[in-house]
């Protein structure tokens, strides 16, 4: 279910609902791996240029996760049972694929 | 107010699974996760059908928070653990929630669900039930809950503290980066308002910075004691956090939840709105 009444991260696996225009979301997506398999529920978050917490998802079965930005450079951080990593992005409107390696 | 009289970490939560008189209790917005796994003897609140009205928009009262708890199995007497993910941030509405109704005894699991899965702890899918119980609350405290009004009367006068996200209070998100950003009222802030993201007050796992800590970063923000405090966010949850971090931790005597938060009074006619990263003026 994606939910925008509340404010939980909805399930991350879920198909972009149909209400959401990509021509104007800036959408921040990828799969976290650790080493090339992917590592579900990691607990993901957003972090501003400034470094500053935005959001955090916990990754799906297929270690997906996603996220609803503003144009501009964002930090992902991903901590897990496998391991924590981090990766930066520069992301404008549309969507942006990104790939976020943990290590132990 | 001592953090030990509100505060668990996980190895006393786990020292006292199956405790006579303590009910662990997991809330969540999307109560899946309790259902492919929770702590052992945990029950379940689902933030959005337990806890709110289902037609109008508010929490649900009185009579339907006793019958809840006495349906699963909580009496006034047991020590109430709350937990759950986003960080605890439903568990620190229902923390909140059960103050208003005059629960005695209630904590929050430092961490909330993500340390315990990070740490790797046990965690079960057999579903707990209790037995029934006759729960009685009390009328609602409001001396913890602000009001549209009350807001309004407090800008320029009181502290306003805007938990959300930098971008959320500047007004260049609508909500949260992990959902989708067209909403109807108006971004921006309350005026007079600092924003201090609630993230400031824990930890990456979840657990709560040190007391000492947490004075530091309210007092740099120029949140000022001597004056009432009311805390929102979006819908009042990760609000919860803050008031709990202010009121429970840091033992700020009059603290207020607005629970209307932004998605009330960004859509309100002819109230002040700030844009941009700046308080602004009342």
């Amino acid at each position: 279910m994606t939910d925008i009444s509340g404010c939980g991260a909805p399930e991350q696996s879920a198909p972009l609902p149909a209400s959401v225009n990509v021509e104007k979301e800036t959408v921040i997506s990828g799969v976290v791996r650790a080493g090339d398999q992917p590592v579900s529920g990691a607990y993901v978050r957003l972090l501003d240029a400034s470094g500053e917490f935005t959001a955090e998802v916990v990754t799906s079965a297929a270690g997906q996760f996603r996220f609803f930005a503003a144009p501009g450079s964002w930090t992902l951080r991903a901590l897990s049972r496998a391991g924590n990593g981090d990766a930066t992005v520069d992301a404008g409107r549309g969507i942006t694929e990104v790939a976020l390696s943990v290590a132990a | 107010m001592s953090r030990d009289s509100v505060l668990v970490s996980a190895d006393w939560a786990e020292k006292n699974l199956g405790a006579a008189g303590v009910v662990f209790v997991e809330v969540d917005e999307d109560t899946s996760a309790y259902d492919t796994g929770h702590i052992p003897g945990a029950v379940k609140l689902d933030w959005r059908l337990d806890l709110q009205d289902p037609v109008r928009r508010d929490f649900v009262n009185r009579e339907q928070f006793q019958t809840l708890l006495s349906s699963r199995g909580i009496g006034n007497d047991d020590i109430v653990v709350l937990y759950g993910g986003n960080n605890n941030w439903f568990a620190a509405y229902a923390y909140w929630y059960f103050k208003l109704y005059g629960h005695g005894d209630v904590r929050l699991l430092d961490g909330g669900r993500k340390k315990w899965e990070l740490d790797n702890r046990t965690l079960t899918k057999e579903p707990a039930s209790r037995p029934a119980t006759n729960y009685t609350a009390q009328e609602q405290d409001l001396s913890l809950r602000a009001f549209r009004d009350d807001v309004v009367a407090a800008i320029g006068a009181q502290n306003l503290v805007d938990v959300r996200s930098p971008d959320e209070f500047a007004g260049r998100l609508l909500a949260p980066a992990h959902l989708p950003q067209e909403q109807a009222q108006r971004a921006g802030h309350v005026p007079t308002a600092i924003n201090v993201p609630w993230s400031k007050a824990a930890n990456e796992d979840g657990t709560f910075k040190s007391d000492d800590e947490l004075r530091e970063i309210y007092g740099a923000a120029g949140l000022d004691d001597s004056k009432d405090t009311i805390a929102y966010c979006r819908i009042g949850e990760r609000s919860s956090h803050t008031w709990f971090v202010l009121r429970e931790l840091l033992g700020h005597s009059n603290v207020k939840n607005y629970d209307g938060s932004w998605t009330e009074y960004g859509s309100l006619v002819g109230v002040p709105v700030a844009l941009g990263d700046e308080p602004g003026q009342g």
